[in-house]
C-alpha cells in the first residue's frame, strides 16, 4: 500500500481546509516561481521523464502533448483548456479535486500555461457540478487576491487569467474537440482530426486540452522531482492515480493509490470487499463504462495500469472501477450502459447514432430472454460496424463494453436466449427495421 | 441525443432582469472580442434560473439578439444539451441517476419512490405543483450511489425511505440538507478507512 506521504491529494476526502491558506500550509504554491524560472524546456522535459500519462482516459503522455504546442507564440494566442466534464459512469475523481484540492489545479494551470505559452485558461466544468464550480470560482478569486494568478502571476512575470465555463449535461463534451465546440458556443459535436487542437483548437488557435487530475499532479511532480514520480508504479505506467470504486462493494470510495496495484487489493482492502464475499464476484468494469468488463478469473491477478489491462483487452480508462456481484443480472447492467450511450450519442456519425440504439434494444431483448440465437451474432456484428467508423472515440466507447460482455458471458446469453422465431425465411429484410418484430408479424 | 419537448404554452415576453443583465455582460467579457457566442450556454442557464427553471422560446430569441447570433444557433444549443428544460418543471426538480453504478445499488427503488410520491410519470409536475422528477444519466458521484440531484444540490447515499423523507420536506417547501445521507465523509470509505487518517492540516 502506498504511504500517506507519497499521496499527492492530501485533502482528497475534505477533512482539511480548502481555502488558499490551508492549501499553502499543505505545500501548494511553494517555489512556484523557482519552478517557472527554470524555463519551458525544463518543465516539459521533466514531465516527459516522469512519464506522466493523461488521466482522462486515453493515457497519452502529457509531456509529449505539451511539446506539440508551437514553441513561439505567433499571431494567434495559445490556450490551455482543462477538461472537468467528468461524466464517465463509474468516475468521480475530478469532482473531489474541484471540491477539496482546487489550489493544486490552479497552480497546475499556471505551470502548464507557462510551459505552453498560454495567457488564458478555460476550465470546462460539467453543468451538474454547479456547486463544485462555484467553490472553484471562490478559490480562483482567492488566488487572484493573493496575486498567485492574474498579472505577473506568482511573480513569474507571466500573465494568466483563468475562467470557468459550464457545460450543460452532454457526455460527449468530454471528448476534447467536442469540448472546444461547446466552448465556442455550439452544440458539442466532435471535429475531424487532424488538424489536432495543439495546432488548431479553440477559436482556431493552438490549444492544449488536459484532464483535471493530470494538471493537478503537475506541481507536485515538479516539486518532488520526476524521479520520485517515476519510482512509483511501473515503467511507462508511473505515479499515483485516484481510483473510484463503486458498485457492489461494502465501502465504495475514492482512493489514491500507486499505479499497477492489484485490483483485488483495491477491492478487498480499500473498499471493504465485494458484497457477499470475493466468491460472489461476477465481473468488474475496470476503467469507467467504456472499458470492457473482466470476469472473476481475470480479476484475481490483474494489475491496475494502462498496459496490463490492455493485455486483457480492456483498459484503465478513467480508473472508475464498477464491481458487479452475482446478485446482479449482468445483461441488465450492460443494457443500462448501452442505454446511456444511446442517450449520449451526439448524432453526428450514422454508425454511432443508429448503432447505439440497436445495441440497447437488442440487449434489452436479451435481458428479457426474448432474443433469438442469431441476434447474438448480429449484436457482435453491429459492435464491429460501429467501432472505428466514427469521427471520435465514442464509437469504441459504446461498442467495446458490449464486446466485453460477449467475450466473457456469451454462454450465459445463449443459455437465456434460445428463442427460435417461427418464421425463419425472409432473411433479406435489412435488420434496420427490426427483423425480430417482422418475424412475429409474419407468424 | 435527448428528447426535448417544447412547451405548448409560451410566454410572450422575456427580458433579463437588471441584475442578470449585469451578470451576462460580465460573462461575455470572459471570452475574446468577437467570440461572444461562447457565452450562449451560460446565458441560457441564467435565463433558465430566472424563469422558474425552464427556457421559453422568446428567451432564446432574446439571447440570440443579445449575442448577435442567429436564433436557430441558440435553439440548436438549447435543444442539444440535456440540462436545459424547455418545458416547465417543478420548483424542486428531482433528477434521479439510474446509470449502472447507481442501478447496482438500487437506483430504481428511488424511481419507485418518485413515482409514488411525486407523479406516476417523468416530467409530470406533482399535483401540488412543487415537484417533478426525471431519470438522468450518470451525475458523476458514483461512489456515493445511489444519488439524486435536486436543482443544484446532490443528495447521496440514499435509499427509498430517505428519499421519501426528502420528498415530504420539499412538499412542505423546506429545502432538505444536501450531501451524504449515511453521514459519511464525502467520498471516503464509510468504515475501515486506511488512508489519510492524519486529518490535521499540513
Amino acid at each position: 500500500m502506498l504511504e500517506d506521504k507519497d499521496r499527492i491529494f492530501q485533502n482528497l476526502y475534505g477533512d482539511k481546509g480548502v481555502d488558499v491558506e490551508s492549501s499553502i500550509n499543505r505545500g501548494d504554491w511553494k517555489n512556484t516561481k523557482d519552478i517557472c524560472s527554470k524555463g519551458r524546456e525544463w518543465i516539459i522535459s521533466e514531465i516527459k521523464s516522469s512519464e506522466l500519462r493523461g488521466r482522462g482516459g486515453a493515457g497519452f503522455p502529457t509531456g509529449l502533448k505539451w511539446s506539440f504546442a508551437p514553441k513561439e507564440v505567433g499571431s494567434k494566442p495559445h490556450y490551455l483548456v482543462i477538461n472537468a466534464d467528468e461524466s464517465e459512469p463509474g468516475t468521480c475523481k475530478d469532482r473531489d479535486i474541484l471540491r477539496f484540492e482546487p489550489q493544486k489545479l490552479i497552480e497546475g494551470c499556471l505551470i502548464a500555461s507557462y510551459a505552453i505559452g498560454a495567457h488564458k485558461c478555460y476550465i470546462y466544468v460539467r453543468g451538474e457540478y454547479f456547486n463544485e464550480g462555484e467553490n472553484l470560482q471562490k478559490s480562483i478569486d482567492e488566488a487572484y487576491r493573493k496575486k498567485l494568478i492574474g498579472k505577473n502571476a506568482c511573480e513569474t512575470g507571466w500573465d494568466l487569467d483563468i475562467y470557468i465555463h459550464y457545460g450543460a449535461g452532454a457526455y460527449i463534451c468530454g471528448e476534447e474537440t467536442a469540448l472546444l465546440e461547446s466552448l465556442e458556443g455550439k452544440k458539442g459535436q466532435p471535429r475531424l482530426k487532424p488538424p489536432f487542437p495543439a495546432l488548431v483548437g479553440l477559436y482556431g488557435c493552438p490549444t492544449i486540452v488536459n484532464n483535471v487530475e493530470t494538471i493537478a499532479v503537475v506541481p507536485t511532480i515538479l516539486r518532488k522531482g520526476s524521479k520520485w514520480f517515476s519510482s512509483l508504479g511501473k515503467p511507462k505506467n508511473t505515479g499515483t492515480k485516484i481510483f473510484c470504486i463503486s458498485g457492489n462493494v461494502n465501502n465504495p470510495c475514492n482512493v489514491e493509490e500507486e499505479m499497477g496495484i492489484s485490483l483485488k487489493e483495491l477491492i478487498e482492502k480499500h473498499a471493504g470487499g465485494v458484497i457477499g464475499g470475493w466468491e460472489n464476484l461476477k465481473a468488474v468494469i475496470p476503467g469507467g463504462s467504456s472499458m470492457p468488463m473482466l470476469p472473476k478469473d481475470i480479476c484475481e491477478n490483474i494489475k491496475m495500469d494502462f498496459d496490463s489491462l490492455v493485455e486483457h483487452k480492456s483498459g484503465l480508462g478513467t480508473a472508475g472501477i464498477v464491481v458487479i456481484n452475482k446478485d446482479q443480472d449482468i445483461i441488465a447492467c450492460m443494457a443500462r450502459i448501452a442505454r446511456f450511450y444511446k442517450h449520449e450519442s451526439c448524432g453526428q456519425c450514422t454508425p454511432c447514432r443508429e448503432g447505439s440504439g440497436w445495441m440497447w434494444r437488442m440487449l434489452e431483448r436479451m435481458r428479457k430472454n426474448e432474443a433469438s440465437r442469431e441476434e447474438i451474432e448480429m449484436l457482435e456484428d453491429v459492435t464491429k460496424q460501429i467501432e472505428g467508423h466514427t469521427i471520435c472515440a465514442f464509437g469504441e466507447g459504446s461498442s467495446w463494453p458490449v464486446q466485453g460482455l460477449l467475450r466473457h458471458f456469451k454462454k450465459e446469453i445463449i443459455k437465456r436466449n434460445n428463442f427460435n422465431p417461427l418464421v425463419n425465411t425472409n432473411k433479406n429484410i435489412p435488420y434496420l427495421i427490426d427483423q425480430h418484430l417482422l418475424d412475429k408479424d409474419n407468424a | 441525443m435527448s428528447i426535448k419537448k417544447i412547451a405548448k404554452e409560451q410566454p410572450e415576453k422575456f427580458e433579463f432582469t437588471k441584475e442578470n443583465l449585469e451578470v451576462s455582460k460580465k460573462i461575455i467579457t470572459k471570452y475574446p472580442e468577437g467570440k461572444q457566442s461562447s457565452a450562449v450556454m451560460a446565458l441560457l442557464y441564467l435565463a433558465q434560473k430566472q424563469n422558474q427553471n425552464w427556457i421559453p422560446l422568446v428567451a432564446m430569441k432574446y439571447i440570440g439578439k443579445l449575442l448577435k447570433m442567429p436564433y436557430i444557433k441558440v435553439y440548436e444549443v438549447a435543444t442539444f444539451y440535456s440540462m436545459y428544460n424547455l418545458s416547465p418543471v417543478g420548483k424542486y426538480f428531482y433528477q434521479v441517476c439510474t446509470t449502472t453504478p447507481c442501478m447496482l445499488r438500487g437506483a430504481y427503488k428511488l424511481v419507485d419512490a418518485c413515482k409514488e410520491k411525486i407523479s406516476n410519470e417523468q416530467n409530470k409536475i406533482s399535483e401540488d405543483g412543487q415537484c417533478s422528477w426525471v431519470e438522468v444519466e450518470c451525475l458523476g458521484a458514483c461512489v456515493n450511489a445511489p444519488m439524486i440531484q435536486i436543482n443544484d444540490d446532490y443528495y447521496e447515499d440514499l435509499n427509498k425511505d430517505k428519499l421519501i423523507q426528502i420528498i415530504e420536506q420539499t412538499k412542505k417547501d423546506i429545502k432538505p440538507k444536501p450531501g451524504s445521507y449515511k453521514g459519511r465523509m464525502n467520498s471516503a470509505p464509510e468504515n475501515n478507512r486506511l488512508t489519510l487518517n492524519n486529518t490535521k492540516n499540513a
